[in-house]
């Protein structure tokens, strides 16, 4: 039991410390820089169209019921997106102050 | 270098230019939610639906959009789409009729690209690709009612100078701007050839484009409306998104029902006074005969479920033009994913309520298309409007009414809602087989834009309905009508001495009495056998077959019609034929539209061949049990 809970406690410190790089990290509310996208090229494509441009700023703009899907704003349009693909998409999490001057 | 400044469409008090069109054919095409399909609706008055949500645009449609001079253009609606790469269904059909590989259809000498002006910066991608391809091109920006209420702008001339095409600021809404279109069709204005654009590049480099494009025209997006923030914020919301969703399905089949029995009923009404009407005027006899008891009776049994399928669609069409469909292919996601499907089946599904045809066209949006055909395959078990008739009327013959919760909530009812979450959870069962046997597929991509909330448009809503009707009554018109009439034949032959012969001698008692052995073990009589042979065509025709069968009217004389029933069937027999209507694939429409849209005879006879097998079985599994606890 200990043991679990030691694992738990480092696993929540691993996050702390190191701050996500997918998309799939962001809580709501906060943004990132799209980066890249690691999945089929069409799908890639398809994201690209609705604006998921590497380069650009993303929001996640809220949570579906449930948690899963959720949706972000990017480029002006809002997209629902499923955990397992948000996870593909590589993001450089903006810094407070970033997120401020923006 | 010569631009009439009305082509630009910012100028006030721009004049329609007179004269004959330089164009023939004129293909208008946009990505999704552009309003592409309202300014098609604007210009030509012809149905189609906005945004590209399930049961939008799966076909191109052609329109004709009339000159000041009168004379005519012939307009072909594209579906909507991102790019011009023929990778998607939609996007393969876009570039087939720009090249002029349509079977069917002209090849346009023009298009008419409908971009949002509150998208600009991405929606330009599109249009440097549609300019690449070298034909006179028109760029409208519509939606500029909403980008000025939300205080963006955009200078139009120099975009079209940097653009090389004529370039409009328009709304399909109000009709602002739209003489635009009719000056390019007289008199398109000339532009030197722009100086880059980007065809295939990344979509990094293609996007820079498309930014240095709208700062050329001062381009100033608007504020995303606060109103569609906040409207999601309950509608998405953690806890009442769920609880807004279950609401309003609940909604959906309670104004079907509230709304469309009464209507029904008057219609039902309307069709048996006409029918007593014409057995008077015309003279008795073989034609007589054949009027009404072959034609109008056949047909009339079909007709009247017109009001509720009309309502479900208006009811559909609302919820998905004002954006609220996308939104509960969202919330329904999760619940789709644990049986290997994704939000966007949602919609066909709900439609499948109504009827599988229009669903299964609907089922195009899905990209995956191993999803898609698991849908396809699932449709029919949703409890659709032609089911309704008949457990209506098997319900009433057999079940008594006794209450069960209450004074409102009866027997009858309970059995009702018993059918429709039987189809429901054998549509489960089935998909979740699918999905982790022939149909498994590793990743589903599940990407739902979700556009602003609007108001639906009345007249865009009309035309719809008003071509769901059409499909409805050529329906009813020729198949229903053919097998109206087949059947009353069959109950004529053989003649004898020109008497038709008694039933049991008739030529339809014989086919019976042929599949009576196939059917006994379901509680079946021959009667029944017919019946069932008959609603292969569809569903709702074995009511018109038994009242063609007892030589009773199955209309105006229903409570004759259900006595009469009792003499076919055991109560455990009518259990047993509801469970087979509830599984059984009995509808050729369906057959076909299958055919169609998956473009190969295995899926729709595999399904025909499945649904069939798990009706027979679950009907004989159903009159047993039935058996041993009511006789």
């Amino acid at each position: 039991m200990k043991l679990v809970l030691k694992m738990v406690f480092n696993f929540m410190k691993h996050l702390a410390t190191n701050p996500g790089h997918s998309l799939c990290d962001l809580a709501v509310g906060e943004s990132g820089i799209l980066e890249d996208f690691d999945m089929p090229q069409n799908i890639a494509e398809h994201l690209m169209n609705l604006g998921f441009v590497p380069g650009l700023e993303i929001l996640v703009a809220r949570s579906g019921p449930g948690g899963n899907p959720r949706v972000y704003r990017v480029d002006g349009t809002e997209v629902a997106l499923r955990r397992d693909l948000s996870r593909c998409i590589a993001v450089r999490p903006l810094s407070e102050a970033e997120a401020e001057a923006r | 270098m010569s631009v009439p400044l009305s082509i630009a469409g910012t100028v006030p008090n721009s004049k329609v230019l007179q004269g004959s069109p330089v164009f023939k054919t004129v293909a208008v095409v946009g990505p999704p939610n552009a309003g592409k399909t309202t300014l098609f609706n604007r210009l030509t008055g012809l149905r189609q639906k906005v945004g590209n949500f399930p049961g939008v645009t799966v076909e191109h449609h052609t329109g004709s959009f009339r000159l000041a001079s009168g004379e005519e253009v012939a307009l072909i609606d594209l579906p909507g789409v991102y790019s011009l790469n023929p990778k998607s269904e939609d996007e393969k059909v876009t570039v087939d009729v720009l090249n002029g590989d349509m079977p069917g259809a002209d090849r346009p000498d023009a298009i008419i690209l409908v971009l949002d002006s509150n998208n600009l910066n991405r929606h330009l991608v599109l249009a440097g690709r549609v300019i690449a391809l070298g034909m006179p091109t028109l760029v409208l920006l519509n939606m500029a009612d909403e980008l000025h209420q939300q205080g963006g702008q955009v200078d139009v001339l120099p975009l079209a100078r940097q653009l090389g095409t004529p370039v409009a600021l328009v709304s399909a809404v109000t009709g602002e701007g739209l003489q635009a279109v009719a000056n390019f069709l007289v008199a398109p204005p000339q532009f030197p050839e722009p100086l880059e654009l980007p065809i295939f590049g990344d979509p990094r480099h293609c996007r820079e484009w498309a930014v240095r494009m709208g700062s050329e025209a001062s381009y100033k997006r608007g504020a995303t409306p606060e109103w569609t923030r906040r409207l999601d914020s309950i509608f998405l919301h953690k806890l009442w998104g769920g609880v807004i969703f279950a609401v309003v399905i609940v909604a959906v089949f309670q104004a079907i029902f509230s709304l469309g029995q009464p209507a029904s009923d008057q219609l039902q009404k309307l069709l048996d006074n006409v029918a007593v009407h014409l057995a008077n005027v015309l003279p008795a006899g073989l034609i007589n005969s054949l009027v009404v008891n072959g034609i109008w009776k056949g047909a009339g049994s079909v007709l009247v479920f017109l009001p509720q399928i009309l309502l479900l669609f208006l009811v559909i069409g609302i919820l998905e033009d004002s954006g609220y469909l996308a939104r509960a292919a969202v919330i329904s996601d999760k619940v789709m994913a644990k049986v290997g499907l994704n939000g966007k089946s949602f919609i066909p599904l709900l439609s499948a309520y109504g009827c599988a045809v229009p669903a299964i066209m609907a089922t195009r949006t899905i990209e995956n298309k191993r999803d898609r055909i698991a849908t396809i395959l699932i449709a029919p078990f949703m409890t659709c409007s032609a089911r309704l008739p008949v457990y209506t009327m098997v319900i009433a013959a057999f079940i008594p009414n006794r209450p069960v919760i209450g004074p409102i909530v009866g027997t009858r009812a309970v059995a009702m809602l018993s059918l429709y979450v039987l189809g429901f959870a054998m549509a489960v069962v089935t998909a979740k087989a699918l999905k982790s046997s022939i149909l498994r597929s590793k990743d589903v991509a599940f990407i739902m834009e979700l556009p602003p909330y609007r108001w639906p448009m009345w007249k865009s809503l009309g035309l719809r309905l008003m071509d769901r009707a059409n499909a409805f009554l050529f329906r009813a018109g020729t198949v229903i009508l053919g097998v109206s009439i087949l059947l009353w034949a069959l109950t004529y032959l053989p003649m004898h001495n020109g008497q038709p012969p008694e039933i049991a001698d008739s030529a339809i008692s014989r086919i019976g009495h042929f599949i009576e052995p196939a059917i006994r073990p379901l509680g079946f009589n021959w009667k029944i056998g017919v019946g069932l042979l008959s609603s292969f065509a569809a569903r709702e025709v074995i009511i018109a077959t038994m009242g063609t069968l007892h030589g009773v009217d199955p209309e105006s004389h229903a409570m004759a019609l259900q006595q009469a029933l009792k003499s076919d069937l055991s109560p455990a027999g009518a259990i047993a034929l509801l469970v087979f209507f509830a599984f059984a694939m009995q509808c050729m429409s369906t057959m076909a539209v299958v055919r169609r849209e998956t473009n190969s005879w295995k899926w729709p006879i595999l399904q025909f061949v499945y649904m069939t097998t798990v009706a027979y079985v679950a009907a004989f599994v159903a009159y047993r049990v039935t058996l041993l606890y009511w006789n």
